[in-house]
């Protein structure tokens, strides 16, 4: 660990807590917003692990966060409000937990085949909520408090940031690259792919599960239907155009890519969105596969 | 080999995240301002969701002309409490998360006085907290489920509620099919559907009869034959469809291919034009409850008609244009009885409706906020919705 | 029994529309090696094109018969291969030399274009539109089993293109190409063979079968929307991986196998519900347990 890093920590979650403590006087839409932005910049830094880093195509994380979403929902409505630390914790664990089962599989699985694995696991995930009384069946859970503050939202952003910065600047983590540029090598030079390729799942899993949790105490509302591949795709698109890897890259997309469609609210640009979006994939593919937002280095081989 | 130092990507994390944050913290302080003037001097702003685009677009475009008609007419007769009503309409896209930013949008940016919204009752669950935690009064006009207005005080609804329809079509299965023993088709992905089940089955079971079967399919699916094989082997006298006009329009027709020849009957949600238009000969003659008809004869329902007509090229308005009709006319009514635009007084004229006289009939609004209205079962006859009867509650 | 054998109509008929669509999905990994996500959403043009082309042709012809329906079904075909091909041209070809990641990410880049402008409302809407008659239908009953002309028609079409295709592929030289290529395409450029031509055909007649198979669909279903592609897109590809990916009579099997699969699970109460997640559960087996399928050959990895 870089001592650096933990001191910008400290500071963002002073900052992020300074900056919530006025929260009650911020117009409400414009606070919604910027904690969209923190749980976004959550799901994309942690996908940006498993995409990015270790270079794994999943396409099912919104899986993930809806796993942490109805954990965590569930467990402030049986127990009680004060519990909305531990309970962004444990949706984290068991989303962790549902990572390491999407993962093991994914061993063998290379490219498009993952691809499609981890996109089924998402909707087999969806499936699974949308039939259980539990969890709300397709109703989903309502009336979830509203817990989720600035503070929440942009600490554990920042927690999540530092923590995978981390990970993949410690000398373990140079494995996660290996892993990406080549497995075969890799493995002949004793770094583990098994090791690794589960690691980014699960640590991945885990900030996308606490988002989850994040997003079910901001919305109030979990049903299952928001979780499917086209959310998962709107995460994708944040690491693609940020250049996969690149986690100041995606840090900025996540911010952008959920600032443009508010600040473009005219009913016409609404429909014109999606449209947009697939625009930008195939033109980034074509022209600019590191991402919109790097500079310096061309690095046009990480993809 | 590949240029990937993640040492430079740190270093470059630091600088690069500085100007981002920067912009950041400059948008919220634009933000830090805790709330718009709700009305400018001569107008009163009332918000609206609705799913204008997306799978259930017609519901939403016909809501929508019925409160647009709504409002010009309330304009046209010199508006309320002396100012004319503007109408800021959101489209949620037919998608979930949507209404939560779009009523977010509508109450915190635009400062609207009340929201109206949405038909889907799942969308309306989204917004209602959000309402009732801004102590904005939401009305929808046709979410059946109950769930809807156990959200809060400020939420209500026009319309009848999922418990009372279902016994309706339980009723109506039992007296006027006269099927003793019924299967139950439900769409698992909506819980408008799951709950019209529900309720079916318990009013079913009161009156004696037999539930012989429930398959499930999901919103969206194009093939219903195999669960259909299954029904039609347990030989149910009728069957139960509570889910929405496009899967209904196709189960409708696949049935008739399987020779299931017994009524297929349903819930309000089968209430759409497309029903006709893509289920063709195979809807003909079954039944559905619903809101509305609009050839039932009140004065009022023959006005409502005729400037519907004119106002929308000849277009016959359906259950949700009429309700969206009678949603905003609740809310010009109880502003005007309230005698100003704040939250908490709207609630309480809201909620102290009674007898409004309705395109959809004598509107109450009881202790639960949901209307006690009476319910209409319309037959597809020659393509069109033919009146059958009308069940009070 | 005679539930046994309805459902057994049933899904054959069913099968028979995933086979076609399989085998485009297995033409092109076999040629170029990824999955072409836009595949399904040419099913779903190819039902929008007959649908438009329904009135037209039946101001020529008689509407509603047999000899229309064909016209129609010929011209929705030729339509659809040639988007298809455009859609090599325009988004696959420039990226003929790129890692298969960026391929497959611009495949869904195409796939949500398609779907999404297709949802516009200047271009077809998002609701479902009634697809027209196109041939007069006739329902029989015989000893309690209810079938009718189409599932006999689907079935007929089926098993003829899936003949034709087999004489394409074994007899002519086109095929031979084809082989050739995805056998090893750099050896091919050398032996001559024109790839880009190759590439463009295998598209071609791909797309031409998915039309097909959308129109088939289509009027199994009469109710058309830009998103009714997806559904039996995803089962077809699990049909062509069970079958063995790259392997044409793997994929017909694998077609016929899911849809007899998905509707006896159909018909069961309690298991509906889960009818999306089932044939993600039995891809994510398959490729777990024998990854190439049923009739496919392990590839061995070479360092």
């Amino acid at each position: 660990m870089i001592a650096g890093s933990r001191r910008w920590l400290l500071a963002a979650l002073a900052a992020a807590f300074a900056v919530s403590w006025f929260s009650p006087h911020y117009n409400r839409y414009y606070l919604g917003v910027a904690m969209d932005v923190g749980i976004a910049v959550i799901m994309a830094v942690s996908l940006n692990l498993i995409n990015g880093h270790t270079g794994q195509f999943s396409l099912g994380h919104a899986g993930f966060m809806a796993v942490g979403g109805f954990t965590a929902a569930k467990l402030t409505m049986l127990t009680s409000n004060a519990f909305f630390p531990l309970s962004l914790l444990f949706g984290g664990l068991m989303a962790a937990c549902v990572g390491l089962i999407v993962g093991v599989p994914s061993l063998r699985l290379k490219g498009d085949y993952l691809a499609i694995v981890t996109l089924g696991f998402g909707e087999i995930i969806r499936v699974v909520f949308q039939n259980s009384q539990a969890f709300g069946a397709a109703t989903g859970l309502t009336g979830i408090p509203k817990l989720t503050t600035l503070f929440w939202t942009w600490g554990a952003a920042a927690v999540t940031v530092y923590v995978v910065t981390s990970l993949v600047n410690s000398t373990y983590g140079r494995g996660f690259i290996c892993v990406h540029d080549d497995e075969v090598a890799a493995a002949a030079i004793g770094v583990s792919p098994t090791r690794y390729k589960v690691t980014a799942f699960v640590v991945g899993a885990f900030f996308a599960g606490v988002a989850g949790g994040l997003y079910a105490h901001h919305k109030q509302v979990m049903q299952p239907d928001g979780f499917g591949f086209i959310r998962s795709i709107d995460f994708v698109v944040m690491v693609i155009l940020g250049g996969m890897g690149r986690t100041a890259g995606v840090i900025a997309a996540a911010i952008v890519l959920t600032l443009l469609p508010e600040f473009l609210r005219v009913r016409e640009f609404a429909s014109y969105r999606m449209i947009i979006y697939s625009l930008l994939i195939i033109g980034l593919m074509m022209a600019r596969p590191q991402g919109l937002f790097t500079f310096g280095k061309k690095s046009a081989s990480s993809v | 080999m590949p240029e990937n130092r993640p040492n430079t990507t740190r270093f470059h994390a630091r600088r690069r995240l500085r100007p981002v944050i920067a912009l950041a913290a400059a948008m919220l302080a634009a933000g830090c301002n805790k709330s718009n003037e709700p009305s400018s001097a001569d107008v009163i702003k009332v918000g609206e969701f609705a799913s204008l685009t997306g799978k259930e677009a017609t519901f939403g475009v016909s809501s929508h002309e019925g409160t647009l008609l709504g409002v010009e007419q309330i304009n046209a007769a010199g508006g309320v409490l002396g100012k004319k009503i503007q109408l800021l309409t959101e489209d949620d896209l037919s998608k979930a998360g949507e209404p939560a930013t779009s009523v977010n949008k509508l109450i915190s940016r635009d400062g609207v006085v009340a929201i109206l919204g949405e038909v889907a009752s799942s969308r309306s669950l989204e917004a209602a907290p959000i309402c009732q935690q801004s102590h904005i009064p939401m009305i929808s006009p046709s979410s059946t489920n109950p769930k809807v207005t156990e959200t809060g005080d400020y939420i209500f609804r026009v319309c009848f509620i999922d418990p009372f329809q279902g016994t309706v079509m339980a009723n109506f299965a039992a007296k006027t099919l006269k099927a003793k023993k019924v299967a139950i088709f439900t769409d698992v992905k909506s819980d408008y559907s799951i709950g019209l089940a529900k309720f079916f089955k318990a009013g079913f079971a009161a009156t004696g009869g037999q539930i012989v079967a429930e398959l499930d399919y999901n919103g969206g699916d194009k093939d219903f034959k195999a669960q259909l094989t299954a029904i039609k082997s347990a030989s149910p006298d009728a069957v139960f469809i509570p889910g929405y006009y496009t899967d209904v329009a196709l189960i409708c027709i696949q049935a008739k291919e399987l020779n299931l020849t017994v009524p297929l009957f349903g819930g309000d949600g089968w209430e759409s034009d497309q029903l006709v238009k893509i289920g063709q000969d195979a809807v003909e003659g079954e039944f559905f409850s619903t809101h509305y008809a609009p050839d039932v004869a009140t004065e009022r329902s023959r006005q409502f008609v005729a400037s519907y007509r004119k106002r929308f090229d000849g277009k016959t308005p359906d259950a949700m244009a009429a309700l969206g009709f009678d949603s905003v006319m609740i809310l010009a009514d109880a502003i005007k009885r309230a005698g100003s635009t704040d939250g908490a007084k709207i609630r309480d004229a809201l909620a102290a409706t009674r007898d409004f006289d309705g395109v959809t009939g004598k509107t109450s609004i009881n202790e639960k906020r949901d209307a006690t209205k009476p319910a209409v079962i319309l037959q597809v006859k020659d393509g069109r919705f033919k009146y059958v009867e009308t069940v009070n509650p | 029994m005679q539930w046994f054998l309805q459902q057994l109509i049933n899904g054959l008929a069913l099968g028979s529309i995933y086979a076609l669509i399989a085998l485009g999905y297995t033409m092109v990994y076999g040629v170029l090696g990824f999955i072409n996500f836009a595949h399904c959403d040419v099913l779903m043009l190819g039902a929008f094109a007959a649908s438009f082309l329904a009135a037209p042709v039946a101001r020529v012809l008689a509407p509603q018969s047999y000899c229309g329906a064909a016209v129609i079904i010929l011209l929705a075909a030729g339509l659809c291969a040639l988007i298809g091909m455009l859609i090599e041209f325009l988004a696959y070809r420039p990226l003929r030399r790129r890692p298969k990641l960026t391929v497959l990410i611009t495949a869904i880049g195409v796939s949500l274009f398609l779907e999404f402008t297709c949802q516009h409302p200047a271009v077809f809407g998002a609701a479902t539109r009634p697809f027209p008659k196109l041939i007069p239908q006739r329902d029989c009953q015989w000893r309690g089993l209810s079938f009718n002309t189409n599932d006999i028609g689907v079935l007929l079409v089926t098993v003829l293109l899936l003949v034709a295709l087999w004489w394409i592929v074994r007899r002519t030289r086109i095929g031979v190409a084809m082989r050739a290529v995805s056998f090893n395409e750099s050896a091919a450029a050398l032996m001559g063979v024109n790839i880009n031509r190759v590439i463009s055909f295998t598209f071609a007649l791909g797309s031409a079968l998915a039309a097909v198979a959308g129109v088939f669909y289509a009027m199994r279903a009469p109710g058309i929307e830009p998103l009714m592609g997806v559904q039996p897109g995803l089962r077809a590809f699990t049909a062509a991986v069970v079958g063995g990916i790259g392997n044409l009579p793997g994929a017909a099997l694998g077609g016929v196998l899911i849809g007899l699969l998905e509707t006896f699970a159909g018909g069961i109460p309690g298991l509906s519900d889960y009818r999306d997640g089932i044939a993600f559960a039995i891809l994510i087996l398959i490729l777990l347990f024998k990854p190439a399928g049923l009739l496919g050959k392990a590839q061995v990895e070479k360092v």
